[in-house]
């Protein structure tokens, strides 16, 4: 058996590779329909400033997207050095629905991106939308695939178990697992709601430099109609991920709330502060609201769930981490909501350009949608421990046989891999930001400048006057 | 079912690892040469007859990756373990390559030969754990109820390190022949003159590992040294010498493209070697494809998949291929 702290450090390697990764499809996955929603509105209205924005936004696609093709085949190998009995057991289910996902992003590279991203003046309008659409399709494709195989760890059906490794009996109940589509939902709109976090943030600090230009104004309006739009959207389909995970995952949804037992005939409080202790089999320092917690679980006055105590101890997520995770999350979430209502205020009173206070705020909650991500995926993925297929594979009977000192070589070599690497992208990544859309006069193509006429790799779409480290432009 | 879903999936996966090590292997050759080239230009040169593939070359890895865990799920897991840190260390590699290949377009003269430098060692890094990766293949595993149950660091033996430099050698040629090819002028005739001393180096690898397998594997030995296989397998070698002759020849002709294309028929002569080998077995020294295979089910749905979208990959890679066809000259970089 491998030892305890060999399976912290292969958790805490996936852990920390698979969270960086996320960040660049999330960030793919927004801008990919923020593209083709401009390229329509382009089409649309001819506003050159949709234009104008088109191609800005696009050479910052180009370069998130290369990151997340890098970081990605990382992960298509560490299933197998990291949890080699997983894929034994269950790579005849989470093996096709990867290759899927890889093939559609291959087909999508293939196909569609060089089209969307140099194809602006070779291409007819018409066609030429199609492949931005094309795009914006194939990442929410690969999406799917990803949470089809994520949720169906999480809540398993449409399998048997034959000589020990998972059989897929039915794909359809496979793929459409239970918590598949609050999951499908909820991560999509995290997507969209970071890339609007993000987009917003630097319309933002443009207006803050005293770059006002319609293309800013638009940025920065664009993005926070969506925030408006759509951070209600996502606490309401939280609320009902929520509720989901209690009738599949009630120990996760436990944890959650540092909830260890009822009081017969009490309803549940809301715990808006505490530390849950794992070994004392209590929460510390509650501030509980009462009532609260009936009311949000259960939609009702009187209802309760089942208590951490109910669970063998074995079979305990970590309360003390997911306490806080979701928290954090769901905090960031009421954030979220507050920004979008401010801006409508702002919008009535006519000065949403010009409040340099709200603009701080909006810099501020740039990264604030990445984070509520990370938070609400740790709460998930640690939530369904102490297994890795839940109720059916436990992680410590999935993890690889590695010495603790292959793990920490390994695990030493990514975090200063990722670091060097990813922050040199994404440094470069804020330079392209803080450089700002360029206007366009006739029809050119910021993209295209200099370029010959032959298709390239996606971040040749990103300007070459941009220092990825050093001075800068 | 008429269909065997296994021998079809190894084939997908064999090929698709073929077009892996053909295509990222010149990208790597590229690097692996460029601490040899003192000019600047000249090295932007060389990066830049790849520059519009190598991206795409590298994706045949991810699919080879998922493809793997799909169809062979024990092969996948085994493999993996048993070559954990070597795998680290390519990833790590690979990582480190790609991303100074983008930004030693991108960075200012000041910064330029740091990722110069990172690009040579990346693509060293990752073609040596390969070829280590490699090596350690063709060793065998240890297998014990569906787990590797050997060490973590069984992979490191005299002949798998051999094999590490024989990648490299290997990717090199494919390099330097590929060099010969897209380019003119006095960078052609020092590739010519690299290329030409690399193949009697890659021919002497060759020759180590094919008798130093049998050597170590008394089962490999027997496959190839019993009769009749001796009189069906003889062919290999023989041609061997025939192509690595023939390249020796043409580059000394002046030849431009027959160097390259010879020199992936010497690949292909030594993968086609190594399958006689140890065939039909993924995880050897003892467990076939059959023995593990995921269930059918769960094969016959990704080759749908597969079936559909790897003959749209290959379209579009030829019609890439054929876009950048011909010489790349200096100040003409389509990075």
């Amino acid at each position: 058996m491998p030892s305890e702290s060999a399976l912290e450090l292969a958790r805490l390697q996936f852990g920390f590779t698979v969270s960086f990764h996320i960040l660049f499809p999330a960030i793919t996955i927004g801008l990919a329909s923020y593209l083709a929603v401009l390229e329509g509105l382009w089409l649309w209205k001819k506003n050159p400033v949709y234009r104008e924005l088109y191609h800005f936004w696009a050479g910052i696609f180009a370069v998130n997207f290369a990151m997340g093709v890098v970081s990605g085949l990382v992960m298509a190998y560490e299933f197998g050095t990291n949890w080699a009995r997983f894929s034994a057991f269950a790579g005849g289910i989470t093996g096709p629905l990867l290759a899927y996902e890889v093939l559609t992003a291959f087909f999508l590279e293939a196909g569609f991106l060089g089209v969307a991203l140099f194809g602006w003046n070779k291409v007819g309008p018409g066609l030429h939308f199609f492949a931005t659409l094309m795009v914006a399709l194939g990442t929410l494709i690969s999406t799917t695939w990803i949470l089809a195989s994520n949720s169906w760890m999480q809540t398993p059906q449409g399998y048997a178990i034959v000589n020990g490794r998972v059989v897929p009996v039915d794909w359809l109940k496979v793929i459409f697992n239970p918590s598949f589509p609050f999951r499908l939902a909820h991560m999509t709109i995290a997507a969209y709601l970071a890339t609007a976090l993000f987009v917003g943030a630097s319309g933002a600090w443009h207006l803050l430099k005293g770059r006002d230009t319609p293309a800013t104004r638009k940025m920065l309006s664009m993005a926070l109609w969506m925030v408006l739009l759509v951070a209600p959207i996502q606490i309401m389909v939280g609320d009902a991920h929520g509720l989901n995970t209690l009738e599949h995952q009630p120990a996760k949804i436990a944890a959650i709330e540092g909830h260890w037992e009822n009081v017969p005939g009490q309803p549940l409080p809301l715990l808006v502060f505490g530390i849950p202790d794992m070994q004392a089999e209590k929460t510390r320092f509650a501030v509980e609201v009462p009532r609260l917690g009936s009311i949000i679980l259960t939609h009702s006055l009187r209802g309760t769930i089942p208590g951490l105590k109910e669970f063998p101890a074995a079979d305990r997520p970590n309360s003390t981490i997911l306490f806080w995770s979701f928290r954090v999350m769901a905090g960031l979430g009421m954030l979220m909501l507050m920004l979008g209502l401010w801006a409508l205020l702002l919008r009535w009173r006519r000065s949403l350009y010009e409040s340099r206070f709200f603009l701080r705020f909006v810099i501020l909650m740039g990264p604030t949608g990445l984070i509520a991500m990370l938070a609400g995926w740790f709460t998930t993925e640690i939530g369904r421990q102490p297994w890795v297929v839940y109720g059916v594979l436990r992680t410590s009977d999935a993890v690889s046989f590695h010495t603790t000192l292959a793990l920490s070589v390994s695990l030493l070599i990514f975090v200063v891999m990722y670091f060097a690497v990813f922050g040199t992208g994404i440094s470069y990544m804020i330079r392209l930001v803080a450089q700002g859309p360029r206007e366009e006069i006739g029809h050119p193509s910021t993209v295209e400048a200099g370029q010959t006429l032959r298709p390239a790799r996606p971040l040749s779409a990103a300007p070459d006057d941009v220092n990825p480290i050093g001075q800068g432009s | 079912m008429g269909i065997d879903l296994p021998l079809l999936w190894a084939l997908i996966i064999g090929f698709g690892l073929m077009m892996y090590v053909i295509m990222d292997g010149f990208d790597l050759g590229i690097g692996i040469l460029s601490p040899f080239i003192a000019r600047r230009e000249d090295r932007d040169l060389m990066v830049n007859t790849v520059a519009p593939v190598w991206d795409g070359n590298e994706t045949w890895l991810v699919l080879g990756g998922a493809a793997m865990l799909a169809a062979f799920p024990l092969a996948y897991s085994v493999l993996l373990t048993a070559l954990y840190l070597p795998i680290i260390t390519m990833l790590a590699g690979l990582i480190w390559r790609g991303v100074a290949f983008e930004f030693r377009f991108k960075a200012d003269d000041a910064h330029k030969p740091f990722w110069d430098k990172a690009f040579a060692w990346g693509s060293y890094i990752a073609a040596f754990s390969q070829g280590v990766a490699l090596g350690t293949f063709i060793n065998g595993f240890t297998v014990v109820n569906g787990s590797y149950s050997g060490g973590g660091l069984d992979w490191l033996t005299p002949f798998s390190l051999f094999t590490g430099a024989g990648v490299l050698v290997a990717y090199a040629m494919l390099g330097a022949t590929w060099l010969v090819m897209k380019t003119e002028g006095l960078l052609q005739a020092t590739m010519r003159q690299l290329a030409r001393r690399t193949v009697l180096l890659l021919l002497a690898v060759i020759a180590v590992v094919s008798l130093w397998t049998p050597a170590n594997h008394p089962e490999v030995a027997a496959r190839w040294f019993s009769f009749p296989n001796l009189l069906f397998f003889a062919p290999v070698p023989l041609l061997v010498a025939v192509a690595a002759a023939w390249i020796f020849v043409a580059l000394g002709r002046g030849r431009q493209v027959s160097p390259f294309l010879l020199t992936l028929v010497l690949l292909f002569l030594g993968y086609s070697g190594l399958a006689i080998s140890l065939w039909p077995n993924i995880i050897p020294p003892g467990i076939s494809i059959w023995a593990a295979a995921s269930p059918p089910q769960s094969m016959g749905f990704a080759l749908v998949g597969a079936l559909l979208i790897i003959p749209f990959i290959l379209a579009y890679t030829a019609w890439s291929y054929y876009v950048f066809r011909g010489k790349v000259r200096a100040g003409e970089g389509y990075h």
